[in-house]
């Protein structure tokens, strides 16, 4: 068996990933700074510090919630979902490109994942994170959510294996795991250097528990690389079976605008391109951040921005399909939903979207475009904001005026909505911070071996 | 913060009162306010001398807010339930026919405006519950209007006044005893000049003989009947056509045209119950061969009896009368037609001919909004189409004394206010906030140095008055009354009095210095003397156990409109005003009537007919009007009538005349109560004696302040769907099942309806198998099976703010679309239950089985299992399920406790709920059933809303007995399920609604609404 992740064979001509004159020690001392380092960078303070402000918000609207209930959000009768979901759904989009990278880029030899997979699985832990909030807290009786979970009660009832939303927890309870267990195994070996090098003694005895008395013998790597490989295969088709429940919760209803059997692969695609938005949107400030562009290069950000263009293509057809099938259906119902979202009430929404998520990134056709990290840090901003805007128009927009003209409402959000998902956006902030200070961002050890010097000559 | 340790001794009034001119949510905050105010320093000085120093020398908030709050939680703590420390005893000898928790009913009466309506009362030991109709009585027949359902509330209402005051002090019964008797000492021996009594047209015999006995010691005291809505014109109309003062009584069973001239007939007035029945059991088209009466309304304003005609035509107010003349001149009555009938001679003449060719089967009545005049027309064109006798009766007036002009509000106010009354008793009604304003009835009240108000709360005219009695409920007290047809009822209570209530006739014994003894023995006696039976208590027993008095109704008069009548109406010139101005019209508002439930959350929170209109009344334009003022809903406009002004939110009605406003009166109450003060704009503002029902010459003006106005419909159009399918007769019997043509029948292209495929295999019913239809042809709109449904399922009220929000809790609504022509459309009124459907989409996505499919078909909801995710309401294509999204419910306040169904759990916050077919009477007659060994019998178990409904358009039973009526009705060809393509395979259908319109006019009718476009007069 192929040991090591990256490097080896011939093939066809592959642009290099890593900065000029890298060596194992820069790599080693350069990444592992950012953490070893006493006095982070102000940015970092600033940032942080805007993190865990809104954490605070996010604290203060959770509580309200829980003392008043679900009234302060704008949520009401027709309307029964709408920012908890939009944001559910839009964290747990967010938090596919890390599996991705991790595992699927893995599985298919992509070296250039090696620079960014450490922070995209972060960036996904977290996403989930703040995802995983939303389920709970939309509730209209949070403390007993719970129920939601098969256990063997007195009261001898079990979930309702028939709703989406018990998938959901599974789906989603599995793919936290996964990710979690394989953030953690890939950080063994730097947690293993961290320790070498700390030179603070708690901070080694902490690194140290983590490591799991690594030393880096061939057995060590041996069981690691089989370890790592076989939880990039059990990842893989969660990457597509998330974001497939997820979307059921639509597909299975009968809403005009979620019943469709469009939604799995078009879930998926929205969820690696939104995915890609945020990796890039966290890669570009730090890269500027810790100087590190030697690692997160020019191409990097190219292959990303592909990645991009590519899912939010699919995404794109996805939306030209709802509009064909609705006029081909001629189906009443299905035709007025696509008229309600495209000329309704809410139709600055989707055409919000529309050039968010279908016009924006058309710039990517050019490479100069997908390397100029300001372009790009503006193009993952439309479409981070453009994912969310779609969301919406799932939700909210099928939600508003199904079958009943009777029972149609508009649905505003409160400052308690809009407070709530900023204070995710804080929560998600303050972990990542966090992250950055006291784990490498970027895999040592993988770095390492894209290092010329690495580089194995095969013998024919 | 300038405390005076040397202030006077607190004032707990101004306490209260500064606590009860607050509303809502504002109520708690204002707890803190008056904590600010000298008062409750006095006050807290009394009871907590520590808290008052602390906060008086200190100021130490932080200490003061310790007390306080150990003092509340020492109170809260108290206020827990537990049994006494002393020894108690249970039952030992149960009460004879009380089961606990078997609900007993009794028999009693609702006495409102000129009719009682006869009702049996549910009694969970000892608390009266739920009102339903009584169905041994012809006014009945089981159902009841919305306003008798809502009528129990008031029982519980905490703002209901508790206790006797004089000048806002409490007093003892005793001491207004007392004043009573010397006011009475100084007035015997002047003959009672200058005492007047102020009431209701009473329909109490009991207390009109009590009220005639003292009117009979005292000559020279005068009695008034009043109230807000009064039926002058009915009965005005009636002496000139009849000279006399009768009653006309309709019977719509046997009507086959009837042309309603702004008569509500449907919804409001003493018989709009039976009215009801009788008029929908001629609609329900079972089979096209069916006879279906037609119905024309022309009306100002927008009616529940116009949304079911089959023609209607929007008129000004004004111009009703010249119709009125124009028809009986077609009919043939000789007379001054006005000129200018071109645009509408189509229809002045199709309806003739139409009404000419149905003579003794025809019916033309009129509303009390419309003058004397058309009142004694129709009773003339009614009897040159042979109609009187037949479709009409007449009869003495309900009322025990009829109220005569001469006995008015108008003459008490002009002699109070020349000083010749010493003596005011106001028995129940509001003058001060409800009285004519040009009367200046608060200003006359101020003359007269002896007044006292009875009335159930502190409002406008209790705070204006030196006493003010505390009055008991109907379901307080012993009494009577009658029904619209004379019927009598004996009243009997079914719990004694919450507070310190008093009724009327004990007033006015005290008046007549006959305090001792009960209600009850006066009622009973004044019986034994008005009857002669062989068996007096056997009478006696069986009245009050049936609710009525069998063969007390009021007989038929043969009587003849006088000749010179015809000779007068000659005579009579026809006025034609001016048709260019703009006109309002005052109207009861359909929910709160005269303001007299604006402390009634269930009635504030239902929607109004035609505009879905909660918690408020707006001045209801045209569309026309809107457009060419600019004006959108809740845009606030000044009306000003001659020089009075008020302003009002507008609210654009389709079907309203182009130059008429319609202002509800019953809003703007500033003492009505925590629900009630401030909500809405009183148009009792412009109306003057002149003026009671129309104002001409209004000028609008707009005054760019935005108002919002809570509905619950947003969306008036159907938008193509075939929710509400309904074809005329002649449709029907050219396609019978018209109903069953679906229109999204791509869908489920080969397979028939119903036959969508599912993954789910079909359940199997072995017992009952629930269902209902809904007849839609017979349904009126009227609201009764919502409020029927709140009363019985414990529904929580949620506010005006919470409805801006779409959070009503409703578990059966009214939709209604409106079709056609936007200035005078067809209103299609459709209830929505929950559909139980077979393949509920609610049950699949419900996370934790919180809904889920009983055995016998209901998808039950289990409150307690519920996590909230509203996933079920999402996925509901009926949008029927209702959420919690806070604590709606009420669970604090103690006497709204005493109301609720005991067999209904009250919901708490963050849990779905739902219409369920009153699951709670499906139980109980189950468990009788079983008891008897045998099966539910067909009928045993009906809906609340079933049970409510006038129009007898809700059928309930077992859909698998196929004897069963719900069977009968479901194999009607008018039945269809709503959606059906969707595969839900609803449990409640529907029964298309089937109009019968005049071929002639059909033709015409857009025509003559181009015309009256265009030129807004006849």
């Amino acid at each position: 068996m192929d040991s090591a992740p990256v490097q080896s064979r011939q093939r066809p001509y592959k642009p290099p990933v890593l900065g000029r004159g890298q060596t194992f020690d820069t790599v080693t001392d350069q990444i592992s700074s950012v953490v070893d380092r006493t006095q982070q960078p102000r940015a970092w303070w600033i940032g942080f510090g805007i993190g865990f402000v809104l954490l605070n918000l996010l604290l203060v609207c959770v509580s309200c919630l829980f003392a008043w209930g679900t009234g302060i959000w704008g949520v009401n009768n027709p309307v029964g979902w709408a920012f908890a979901i939009i944001n559910f759904v839009w964290w747990i989009g967010i938090g596919h490109a890390g599996t991705l990278i991790s595992a699927i880029l893995l599985l298919l030899r992509q070296d250039w994942r090696t620079s960014i997979n450490r922070f995209a699985e972060a960036m996904t832990l977290f996403a989930v994170a703040c995802a995983g909030i939303f389920p709970i807290i939309h509730t209209g009786r949070p403390w007993v959510a719970y129920w939601l979970l098969p256990y063997p009660g007195t009261m001898m009832v079990w979930p309702n294996f028939r709703s989406p939303l018990v998938w959901d927890v599974f789906a989603v309870s599995t793919y936290a795991t996964v990710s979690a267990l394989f953030w953690f195994v890939g950080l063994i070996p730097d947690l293993a250097t961290l320790r070498d090098r700390a030179e603070n003694p708690i901070a080694a005895r902490i690194y140290g528990t983590f490591a799991l008395g690594w030393r880096g013998s061939v057995r060590h790597w041996h069981r690691y690389e089989t370890a790592y490989l076989l939880l990039a295969g059990l990842s893989t088709p969660l990457v597509i079976s998330v974001h497939s429940i997820v979307s059921f919760d639509f597909a299975v209803g009968v809403i005009p605008g979620w019943h469709a059997t469009i939604f799995p692969p078009y879930f998926v695609a929205g969820a690696i391109y939104a995915g890609f938005a945020m990796v890039l949107t966290i890669a570009i400030p730090l890269r500027r951040m810790y100087d590190i562009k030697d690692y997160i290069t020019g191409q990097h950000l190219d292959y990303m921005a592909r990645v991009m263009l590519a899912t939010g293509l699919m995404v794109c057809y996805g939306y030209l399909t709802e509009a064909f099938f609705a006029l081909y259906s001629a189906n009443l119902f299905e035709q007025y939903m696509i008229q309600n979202r495209m000329f309704g009430p809410y139709t600055s929404i989707y055409w919000l979207l529309i050039l968010c998520n279908g016009i924006s990134i058309q710039a990517l056709w050019f490479e100069r475009v997908r390397r100029s990290p300001v372009f790009l840090f503006i193009i993952c901003m439309f479409v981070n904001v453009g994912m969310w805007l779609e969301r919406f128009v799932i939700v909210v927009t099928s939600l508003h005026r199904d079958f009943m003209p009777s029972s149609w409402f508009m649905y505003y959000p409160t400052i308690w909505d809009i407070g709530t998902f900023v204070g995710t956006l804080g929560l998600f902030i303050t972990l990542l911070f966090l992250f950055i200070r006291f784990l490498p961002m970027i895999s040592m050890f993988e770095m390492r071996t894209l290092v010329p010097a690495a580089e194995v000559k095969e013998e024919h | 913060m300038g405390f005076d340790p040397e202030a006077p001794a607190f004032d707990l009034t101004a306490i209260r009162e500064k606590l009860a001119n607050t509303t809502g949510r504002t109520y708690w905050r204002s707890l803190e306010e008056v904590a600010e105010t000298p008062e409750f320093r006095d006050f807290l000085e009394a009871e907590f001398p520590a808290a008052a120093e602390s906060i008086a020398t200190s100021l130490d908030r932080r200490q003061f807010l310790k007390l306080m709050g150990a003092s509340l939680a020492m109170a809260g703590l108290g206020a827990c339930t537990k049994q006494p420390l002393e020894k108690i005893l249970p039952y030992a000898k149960q009460p004879e026919e009380l089961v606990p928790g078997n609900p007993i009913f009794f028999a009693t009466a609702y006495p409102l405006g000129g009719g009682a309506a006869p009702i049996l009362v549910e009694s969970h030991m000892g608390r009266p519950t739920k009102i339903e109709g009584n169905p041994e009585h012809p006014a009945s027949l089981g159902a009841t209007s919305a306003m008798t359902q809502a009528s129990v509330l008031d029982l519980y209402d905490p703002d209901r006044s508790q206790v006797l005051l004089r000048a806002g002090e409490i007093r003892p019964w005793a001491d207004f005893a007392t004043a009573v008797a010397d006011v009475m000492t100084k007035l015997g021996p002047i003959k009672g000049r200058g005492l007047r009594i102020l009431s209701e047209p009473l329909v109490s015999p009991t207390l009109a003989a009590a009220i005639g006995k003292l009117l009979a010691d005292l000559p020279e005291a005068r009695w008034h009947q009043w109230e807000p809505l009064g039926r002058e014109s009915v009965r005005e109309g009636a002496r000139l056509a009849f000279d006399r003062i009768v009653e006309p009584r309709y019977d719509f069973a046997k009507a086959d045209v009837i042309l309603s001239l702004e008569s509500d007939f449907l919804f409001d007035g003493p018989g709009q119950v039976r009215y009801a029945r009788d008029f929908s059991a001629r609609r329900k088209a079972s089979s096209p061969s069916a006879s279906l009466n037609r119905l024309y309304v022309v009306e100002s304003a927008p009616s529940v009896t116009g949304s079911k005609a089959d023609h209607r035509l929007a008129l000004r107010a004004s111009e009703i009368s010249g119709f009125a003349r124009a028809l009986a001149a077609e009919l043939g009555i000789n007379l001054d037609k006005p000129a200018g009938l071109a645009g509408r001679a189509g229809w002045v003449s199709a309806v003739a001919k139409d009404l000419l060719a149905n003579k003794g089967r025809a019916l033309v009545l009129a509303g009390p909004s419309q003058p004397a005049d058309v009142h004694s027309l129709c009773h003339a064109i009614n009897e040159r189409l042979a109609n009187a006798g037949q479709t009409v009766v007449y009869t003495m007036p309900v009322e025990e004394s009829a109220p005569t002009p001469k006995d008015g509000l108008d003459t008490l106010a002009a002699d109070m206010a020349g000083g010749k009354v010493s003596a005011l008793f106001i028995l129940g009604v509001n003058p001060v906030y409800s009285a004519a304003v040009d009367l200046e009835f608060t200003a006359a009240l101020t003359k007269v140095p002896f007044t006292a108000h009875l009335s159930q709360q502190q409002d406008e005219t209790s705070l204006r008055t030196l006493w003010h009695i505390p009055a008991t409920h109907y379901l307080e007290s012993w009494g009577d009354a009658r029904a619209y047809d004379g019927t009598v009822t004996i009243q009997q209570p079914l719990i004694e009095p919450l507070y310190q209530g008093k009724s009327a006739l004990e007033v006015i014994s005290l008046l007549r210095g006959t305090s001792t003894g009960s209600d009850y023995d006066r009622v009973r006696d004044y019986w034994k003397s008005a009857v002669s039976v062989p068996d007096f208590e056997v009478f006696w027993r069986r009245s009050v156990h049936d609710g009525f008095i069998a063969g007390s109704e009021r007989p038929a008069l043969d009587i003849a409109v006088r000749p010179d009548f015809f000779v007068y109406l000659a005579q009579l010139p026809a006025t034609d005003r001016d048709a260019g101005e703009l006109e309002v019209v005052f109207r009861a508002d359909p929910t709160i009537h005269d303001g007299r439930f604006a402390n009634n959350g269930w009635l504030q929170e239902t929607p109004k007919p035609w505009t879905r209109l909660t918690w408020d009344n707006a001045a209801m334009i045209s569309p026309a009007l809107a457009e060419k003022r600019k004006l959108s809903d809740g845009d606030v406009v000044e009306l000003q009538v001659g020089n009075r002004k008020i302003t009002a939110p507008v609210w654009t009605t389709p079907g309203q005349p182009e130059q008429t406003v319609t202002l509800h009166l019953g809003y703007g109450r500033t003492r009505a109560g925590h629900v009630g003060t401030g909500v809405g704009f009183s148009a009792y503002a412009l109306r003057t004696v002149k003026n009671q029902w129309i104002a001409s010459g209004v000028k609008m003006r707009a005054t760019g302040v935005h108002y919002p106005l809570a509905t619950t419909q947003t969306h008036h159009n159907m938008e193509g769907r075939e929710l509400f399918r309904t074809a005329d007769i002649a449709t029907y019997a050219a396609r019978p099942n018209f109903a069953q043509e679906p229109d999204n029948r791509e869908m489920v292209e080969g397979h028939p309806e119903h036959e969508v495929p599912s993954m789910y295999p079909d359940w199997k019913y072995e017992g009952n198998a629930w269902g209902m239809t809904i007849d839609l042809s017979a349904c009126i709109g009227c609201n009764a099976c919502l409020v029927a449904c709140q009363s019985e399922n414990n529904i929580a009220v949620v506010g005006k703010e919470q409805v801006l929000r779409g959070r009503e809790m409703h578990w059966i609504r009214i939709d209604r679309y409106f079709e056609g022509d936007l200035d005078n459309p067809a209103v299609y009124n459709q209830p929505i239950p929950c559909m139980q459907c077979e393949k509920a989409p609610c049950e699949v996505v419900c996370p934790v089985n919180a809904t889920n499919h009983s055995s016998e078909g209901l998808n039950d909801m289990t409150y307690n299992r519920c996590v909230g995710t509203r996933y079920c309401a999402n996925n509901c294509p009926y949008k029927v399920r209702r959420f919690n999204f806070y604590l709606f419910q009420d669970w604090d306040t103690e006497s709204l406790k005493g109301q609720r169904n005991p067999d209904v759990t009250v919901r708490s916050r963050g849990v779905m709920e739902k219409c369920n077919y009153c699951v709670q009477r499906i139980s109980s007659a189950r468990i009788k059933s079983r008891k008897e060994d045998r099966d539910v019998r067909d009928g045993e178990v009906v809906t609340a809303c079933q049970q409510a409904c006038p129009s007898d358009a809700i059928v309930f039973g077992n859909i698998n007995d196929k004897r069963s009526r719900v069977a009968a009705t479901k194999a009607d060809p008018r039945n269809y399920a709503l959606l059906a393509e969707l595969g839900t395979k609803p449990r409640t259908t529907y029964l298309a609604a089937i109009t019968n319109p005049n071929p002639e006019l059909v033709a015409d009718a857009k025509a003559t609404n181009q015309a009256a476009e265009k030129g807004g007069q006849l």
